[in-house]
């Protein structure tokens, strides 16, 4: 593995800057993607404004305290329709057309070739944005983060693109067993809109569901509460510890699934 | 004149309901996928009955707000087109001739294609319905077969409006490249405006009056307040007068998109 190490690295390289070349073809959607990313920005928060304007604190959180989330939110956002999404959609259309066995001929890692597949980097604004969102909400709070909240939400937000790879990992390897699952990546959008609130919200079944079986709230909502200086060390071990378990077993759900890979055509 | 023109079309309906309807259920995986993808309401629904768990914003406590976002959840099956991304497929890949080589209008077989998925919906949004019944519908329902019939009419004007703004902004594909990333500012508007995330009632006045006068809340909000009794019956006759006239105009904007687009049109391929 040690040895392995600086070869994949070499090769997570090539395939970046393939997909930057690829889409520096396009220059014009850049600016129209860029622009778009803003608007839908825009309609994330109006629901939001809206609610605290009726209110002064929603499920015990304030304004700033939950725009934290809604920042976390369009961070992970990006992160999954940058570098998560359009690789693993490239997955379905391999297995469907069966090209995915040039993929696997490949002298490196299956899941590692697919997965670093394709970028879009123009998401990066998308990290901008929430950038801004995090400097508002602090703002408006008054006061810095600690520096212990701030190394301790990037743990969070290692963890959580872990998360929501394993889980993307997951949900791709159905495709293996169903034929026509494109839209997917639809369902799993809509689910993580969830996301944006904070998770106390949510009651009863869907509280567990959010917290256990999709773990949303390990991802927005607890990076915001370490921001805060409001989550324990337990909870963040947990966090970390349950994200890792994640992966393993969507490592394991992978290779089980590509077992079943018998190419398309003939 | 008219009467022998339409007949050939009037005796093709059946058939292309039934074989658009079929294509439905064949796909009936991916479609309760599409169908299940709607989820936002029922966020919504979570996160406005937190916000009313002390006490009501406006006329919404917690049972409205259920109400509310339950109904939005079934008008939303029931107003749905995917018209324009099947116009910029089609466009885009030459397969658009095959429609213009059958004689019927090709607006008028979108439509039908739409239409037909409705059973299917009717799986996801029956049980729903019951749902709504059972736990706050039942005392907020329309009483009079009026009060029905203006509603039928709403989510009718609703699926229409949908379905001509679907139709036109497909017909973008023939001008420009992204008629898909025109959908994308439409749909963003039509979230915001339409009652979808927030009843129209509880946006600042100044908004709430913008709204009016824009499509979107004649897409869902209308239907929904009507399905939940928020207005009286004059109110309700005037929004519902609002509501088709937005009919026309994305109608008549639709035809006349589709006349000066279709001339542009070039199939690609051999």
């Amino acid at each position: 593995m040690s040895i392995q190490a600086p070869r994949y690295a070499r090769l997570l390289a090539a395939q970046m800057r393939a997909s930057t070349l690829l889409l520096l073809q396009y220059r014009f959607d850049f600016l129209v993607d860029g622009a778009l990313e803003i608007l839908w920005a825009g309609t994330a928060l109006v629901p939001f404004f809206v609610v605290f304007h009726a209110r002064e604190s929603v499920a015990g959180w304030s304004f700033g305290e939950a725009l934290l989330v809604t920042g976390w939110f369009i961070l992970l956002q990006g992160i999954l329709e940058g570098a998560i999404n359009p690789s693993l959609t490239s997955v379905v259309e391999h297995i469907r057309s069966g090209t995915l066995d040039f993929v696997l001929l490949k002298p490196a890692d299956a899941q590692f070739l697919v997965s670093t597949a394709r970028f879009q980097p123009w998401r990066a604004t998308n990290v901008l944005t929430a950038g801004v969102v995090f400097v508002y909400a602090f703002h408006l709070l008054g006061r810095p983060p600690s520096p212990a909240g701030v190394l301790a939400a990037l743990l969070l937000l290692l963890s959580s693109t872990l998360l929501l790879y394993s889980l993307w990992i997951m949900t791709v390897s159905a495709a293996f067993y169903v034929v026509k699952i494109d839209n997917l990546s639809v369902l799993f959008s809509s689910i993580f809109d969830a996301a944006r609130w904070p998770s106390t919200i949510f009651r009863g079944v869907l509280s567990f569901v959010f917290t256990f079986v999709i773990p949303l709230a390990l991802m927005t909502t607890y990076p915001a509460l370490a921001l805060l200086g409001r989550l324990s060390g337990a909870t963040l071990a947990l966090a970390l510890g349950g994200a890792i378990v994640f992966a393993v077993l969507a490592r394991m759900v992978w290779i089980g699934s590509i077992g079943r890979y018998t190419s398309a055509s003939s | 004149m008219i009467a022998v023109r339409l007949s050939p079309t009037l005796r093709a309906l059946p058939t292309l309901f039934a074989v658009s309807f079929a294509e439905a259920v064949a796909y009936r995986a991916e479609f309760l996928v599409w169908m299940l993808s709607n989820t936002m309401p029922l966020i919504m629904l979570a996160l406005w009955s937190a916000v009313a768990r002390d006490a009501p914003v406006g006329r919404f406590g917690q049972k409205e707000f259920v109400s509310y976002f339950l109904a939005t959840f079934i008008v939303r099956q029931l107003t749905s087109s995917w018209a324009a991304w099947q116009m910029n497929y089609d466009i885009r890949q030459g397969t658009l001739a095959l429609r213009l080589l059958r004689p019927i209008h090709p607006m008028l077989m979108f439509a039908v294609e739409n239409l037909a998925a409705q059973p299917m919906r009717l799986l996801v949004a029956l049980p729903m319905a019951v749902i709504w019944l059972t736990s706050v519908g039942a005392a907020q329902m329309p009483r009079e077969p009026l009060s029905w019939a203006l509603l039928v009419a709403a989510v009718l004007g609703g699926w229409a409006i949908t379905f001509c703004a679907n139709f036109a902004i497909g017909c973008l594909a023939f001008f420009m490249e992204s008629s898909i990333k025109a959908m994308d500012v439409w749909l963003a508007l039509y979230f915001v405006f339409s009652g979808y995330l927030i009843p129209v009632e509880l946006f600042p006045p100044a908004v709430r009056a913008a709204g009016d006068w824009l499509p979107f809340r004649y897409q869902i909000g209308l239907p929904v307040e009507l399905m939940t009794s928020a207005h009286d019956r004059a109110a309700a006759v005037a929004l519902l007068w609002r509501q088709w006239v937005w009919v026309g105009i994305m109608l008549a904007g639709a035809i006349a998109l589709w006349r000066k687009g279709q001339q542009r049109f070039a199939a690609y391929g051999g």
